[in-house]
C-alpha cells in the first residue's frame, strides 16, 4: 500500500464514499501559529494564505473554498495546534473514524 | 478570547493551550492524533496514565493531556510506568516521549519492558535529535548531521529504534511519521488495545533545532519530506539495502501475542497467596 | 493499600515468635509487617538479601517483588508505585545508592513516600565489596543535587533492622519523603535473634488522604495530604518546580523558593518528632569525655565506654539512631560540659565533621576504614588516652 495512493484516496473519495459532510470550517486565531501545513496539504485547497495576522504576530490561513472539502479530516489530524474546528453535518450515515 | 471549542477540547487541560511546541512541531500533531484517538476508542481518561521523561515531546500529555500524568527523569518513563503498571493493571498507562529519552539514555528501559512484554504504550517520538537542549545529536541522528555537538558530521550511524523493540519481543510495534496521521492514528488505537508491550515509533519534525540543520527549515517541508523518504513495510521486503538508505520505513512491524508481565507477575502472587491460604485452613 | 486479610494471615504465621536472622531479612521482615506492597531491587553484595527474602516472602502476603533491570529502574518503579497508594521499597548499596540519586530527588522534589534501604559497604567505587563501612553518611545527606532535606535511619542489631524499617514507612508517609535505612554492611549480615510481635500491632498506612480537586503539592498545610492514581483527580506529579496544583511554573522564582523551603521544612521544622537518640550520661556533669558513635560501630564503642569506666574514666555516651535529620540539639546538650568528643566511625570522619558544627569542644574522629570494623580496646585505648 503506497502512502500516497492511501492519502490520495481519501483526499478524493466523494462525500458519499466518506460519508461526512462539513458544515463549518474555522480556524481559531488565538492557536494558530501560521505553520501554512493546511495550506500546503489540503489535497482540494480548501486553504489559502493571507495577511491576516493574530494577536501574537502569524499569519492566519483563510477557509477559501469550503464547499470543495471532501470531508476527509486530513487538515484537522495535521494541524498541530488543534486550531482547525470543523463542524461536521449530523447525518445518518455519518460513520466517521469511530 | 476565541469562541470556537474544538471537539476534542475537554481531552486538554484547561487553559493549556496555546501550547508551547514551536511552529510546524510535530508534537502538535501527535498529541492532536493522540486526542482523536482516545476519543475514537472512548477511552475514559481518567482510567489512563500517562507517563513522560524530559524534552520537547515529553511535554505532549504534561501538561496538555488531562489525566493522571507522572513527568519523570530523563529516561525513566518506562521504569516509572513499570511502577504503575504493576500496581494498577486495571489502568491504562501510556508513556509518551522522545528519542533521546526512550532510546539514548532510557534505552536499557526500553529493551527489558519489551523483553518482559510489559502492558505498556509506548510512543517514542522521534525527532532524530536533542531538541529542547538545543539540538545535539542523537542516536537516531542521520550520519553525516552537523549538530550543535557534531559541529563536523556525524560519525555514527542511527538506531533502527522500532527494529530493535521488535527483537527485543515486543507485541506490537509499528513505525509511522507525523505526515501519516490517519495510520498513525490506526496504530495507536491498536497499540492502546492491544495486551503486552506495544511500540510506536513516531518520526516527528524538529524546525527548530533540527530542520534548519538540514535545510528543512519548516514544518511543511519537513512533512514533504517524511512522504518522499517513506515506504510501506510490505514494499520495503522486496527492496535491497541500498535502496532502502535514507528511506523511512513506515507500517506495522510485530502483532504478537505472547505471555504479559504484568499478568505472571499478579498470578505468581495469587498462587502463593492461595497455597498459604489452604496450608492455614487445614 | 494492603489487602489486609492475606496480610494479617501471613503475619499470623510469623507473630509473637523470636527468629535467628540476618540484619537484612530482619529488615525484610519488618517492611512486611509494615505493610509493604511492592518491592523492586537489583542485586548487589551486601543487600541482596533483602530482595531474595522480599521474592520469596512478599508474594505470600499479597504484595508483588520485582527485580528491575538496575538500580535506577528499581527507584523509579517503586515510585511510580508509590502513587498508586502502595507502600514500596527498595534495596540496595553504595554503588546501587549512587545511581538512584537522581531519582531520589525526583522523589524528594514530587513528595513520594517510599523507603531505600542502603547497606553500605566499603567505598569509593567498587572498593570492598563484601566488607562493611559507614562511608554513605554525607551521601544520604547531599547525594542528590539541589537543597532538600532527608531522613535517614541507622540500627545497630538485626532486631533495629526490624523496627526501624517500620519507622522508615511511617516517617515516608507521614512527611510525604523518601526515608534511607542506613544500614552497614556488618549489621546487614550480623545474624542476632529478631522477636516478631503480633499483626495487630502493624499498621499499612500513615498517610494523610487530601480531597479530590485538593492541592496536594502546596498549601496551608506543611505536609500536603495525597490524591492517588485513579481517583479521578487528574492529578500531575513532575519533577519540575510546581504549582501547588502540581502544575510546572519554572519560571517564577516565589513559587521555586516557596515549594523548596517548604519541602526543606516538613522535616527541618519537626525534627523533634523524628530525632531519636540513645544515650548513657554517667555522673552528671562531671565526665570531660564523650563518645558518640552510631550503626555498628556504636556496638564496640559502648563496650569501650564501659571498659573505660572501669579503668576510673568518667565518660558520657550518645548513639545516633538518626542520622539524618542530624541531631544538633541533644548533641549540643550532650557536648556542653564536655572537653572533647570521640567518634569512632567506618569512614573517615563524615558525622564527627557534622558534630563539630554543634559543640565548641574538641571533636576527635576514631576513624577505621579497611572493612573490619573497630574493636572495643581500640576505642577503649583511644579514650582513655584522650582523658
Amino acid at each position: 500500500m503506497d502512502n500516497k495512493d492511501c492519502l490520495d484516496r481519501s483526499a478524493q473519495s466523494s462525500p458519499k464514499k466518506r460519508k461526512k459532510s462539513v458544515e463549518s470550517i474555522e480556524i481559531d486565531g488565538d492557536l494558530c501559529k501560521g505553520c501554512d501545513i493546511c495550506i500546503e496539504f489540503c489535497p482540494v485547497d480548501v486553504f489559502q494564505a493571507s495577511n491576516k495576522l493574530n494577536r501574537r504576530g502569524y499569519y492566519l490561513p483563510i477557509v477559501a473554498d469550503m464547499e470543495k472539502c471532501p470531508g476527509c479530516q486530513l487538515c484537522e489530524l495535521l494541524c498541530p495546534e488543534l486550531a482547525i474546528v470543523i463542524t461536521y453535518a449530523q447525518k445518518s450515515d455519518n460513520t466517521e473514524t469511530k | 478570547m476565541s469562541q470556537l471549542q474544538h471537539r476534542l477540547i475537554d481531552y486538554v487541560r484547561k487553559d493549556s493551550l496555546p501550547h508551547r511546541f514551536c511552529v510546524g512541531c510535530g508534537c502538535g500533531t501527535v498529541l492532536n492524533v493522540f486526542l482523536n484517538a482516545i476519543d475514537s476508542l472512548d477511552l475514559d481518561p481518567t482510567q489512563m496514565v500517562c507517563v513522560s521523561g524530559i524534552g520537547c515531546s515529553s511535554w505532549i500529555p504534561s501538561p496538555y493531556f488531562k489525566s493522571d500524568t507522572l513527568h519523570t527523569t530523563h529516561g525513566r518513563p518506562i521504569a516509572f510506568a513499570t511502577g504503575v503498571k504493576i500496581m494498577r493493571p486495571d489502568m491504562k498507562v501510556v508513556a509518551i516521549a522522545g528519542d533521546g529519552d526512550i532510546a539514548g539514555i532510557g534505552g536499557n528501559h526500553l529493551i527489558h519492558a519489551a523483553r518482559r512484554n510489559i502492558d505498556l504504550t509506548v510512543f517514542m517520538v522521534n525527532n532524530m535529535i536533542y531538541g529542547m537542549t538545543g539540538g545535539q545529536a542523537a542516536p537516531t541522528t542521520p550520519e553525516g548531521v552537523k549538530t550543535a555537538s557534531t559541529p563536523y558530521r556525524n560519525i555514527e550511524p542511527p538506531f533502527k529504534v522500532a527494529d530493535l523493540v521488535v527483537a527485543a519481543g515486543a507485541s506490537y510495534v509499528s513505525r509511522w511519521t507525523t505526515y501519516h496521521v490517519f495510520q498513525l492514528q490506526k496504530a495507536m488505537q491498536d497499540a492502546m488495545t492491544r495486551k503486552g508491550f506495544s511500540f510506536i515509533e513516531i518520526v516527528s519534525q524538529c524546525p527548530e533545532n533540527y530542520g534548519r540543520r538540514v535545510g528543512l527549515r519548516n514544518g511543511t517541508s519537513f512533512l514533504k519530506k517524511f512522504k518522499e523518504q517513506s515506504v510501506n513495510i510490505s514494499k520495503a521486503q522486496t527492496m535491497s539495502d541500498d535502496e532502502l538508505q535514507d528511506k523511512i520505513v513506515v507500517g506495522k512491524l510485530c502483532d504478537q501475542s505472547r505471555p504479559e508481565f504484568v499478568t505472571e507477575l499478579h498470578r505468581l502472587t495469587k498462587e502463593q497467596v492461595e497455597k498459604l491460604a489452604m496450608e492455614s485452613e487445614s | 493499600m494492603t489487602d489486609n486479610t492475606n496480610r494479617i494471615r501471613y503475619l499470623d504465621r510469623l507473630a509473637g515468635k523470636t527468629y535467628f536472622l540476618l540484619g537484612d531479612e530482619a529488615c525484610a521482615y519488618g517492611a512486611l509487617y509494615s505493610g509493604c506492597d511492592f518491592f523492586a531491587g537489583y542485586p548487589i553484595t551486601p543487600a541482596s538479601e533483602v530482595a531474595e527474602l522480599m521474592a520469596r516472602e512478599l508474594p505470600k502476603a499479597g504484595g508483588i517483588c520485582v527485580q528491575m533491570e538496575d538500580e535506577l529502574a528499581s527507584i523509579a518503579a517503586i515510585i511510580g508505585a508509590s502513587w498508586t497508594d502502595a507502600r514500596t521499597m527498595t534495596a540496595t548499596s553504595g554503588p546501587g545508592f549512587s545511581l538512584m540519586q537522581e531519582n531520589l530527588g525526583y522523589a524528594i522534589m514530587t513528595e513520594t513516600p517510599c523507603v531505600i534501604v542502603d547497606v553500605q559497604r566499603s567505598g569509593p567505587s567498587t572498593g570492598q565489596a563484601t566488607k562493611p563501612a559507614q562511608g554513605d553518611v554525607m551521601q544520604a545527606r547531599w547525594g542528590t543535587h539541589g537543597d532538600h532535606n532527608i531522613i535517614a535511619l541507622s540500627p545497630n542489631s538485626a532486631q533495629e533492622c526490624f523496627d526501624l524499617i517500620r519507622d522508615c514507612f511511617d516517617l515516608a508517609d507521614t512527611y510525604r519523603t523518601p526515608v534511607i535505612m542506613l544500614m552497614d554492611g556488618e549489621i546487614g549480615h550480623i545474624r542476632e535473634s529478631v522477636v516478631m510481635p503480633e499483626p495487630l500491632e502493624a499498621r499499612f498506612s500513615a498517610r494523610k488522604a487530601a480531597q479530590v480537586g485538593e492541592d496536594i503539592f502546596g498549601g496551608s498545610e506543611l505536609v500536603p495530604g495525597m490524591i492517588h492514581y485513579g481517583q479521578g483527580s487528574n492529578v500531575h506529579v513532575t519533577g519540575s518546580t510546581h504549582l501547588a496544583n502540581g502544575m510546572r511554573d519554572v519560571s517564577t522564582p516565589e513559587v521555586h523558593d516557596v515549594l523548596v523551603r517548604r519541602i526543606y521544612r516538613k522535616i527541618d521544622d519537626n525534627r523533634e518528632k523524628i530525632v531519636r537518640v540513645e544515650s548513657d550520661i554517667g555522673k552528671d556533669g562531671t565526665a570531660r569525655v564523650g563518645v558518640i558513635s552510631f550503626g555498628a560501630t556504636a556496638r564496640p564503642a559502648y563496650g569501650a565506654v564501659k571498659e573505660a569506666r572501669n579503668e576510673g574514666v568518667d565518660v558520657d555516651f550518645m548513639r545516633l539512631i538518626t542520622i539524618w535529620p542530624f541531631a544538633r540539639k541533644q548533641v549540643a546538650e550532650f557536648g556542653k560540659n564536655l572537653d572533647v568528643i570521640l567518634v569512632p566511625e567506618m569512614n573517615l570522619g563524615q558525622i564527627s565533621r557534622e558534630i563539630e558544627r554543634f559543640v565548641g569542644c574538641k571533636v576527635v574522629p576514631v576513624s577505621k576504614i579497611g572493612g573490619v570494623s573497630h574493636s572495643v580496646e581500640e576505642i577503649t585505648r583511644a579514650i582513655v588516652e584522650i582523658a
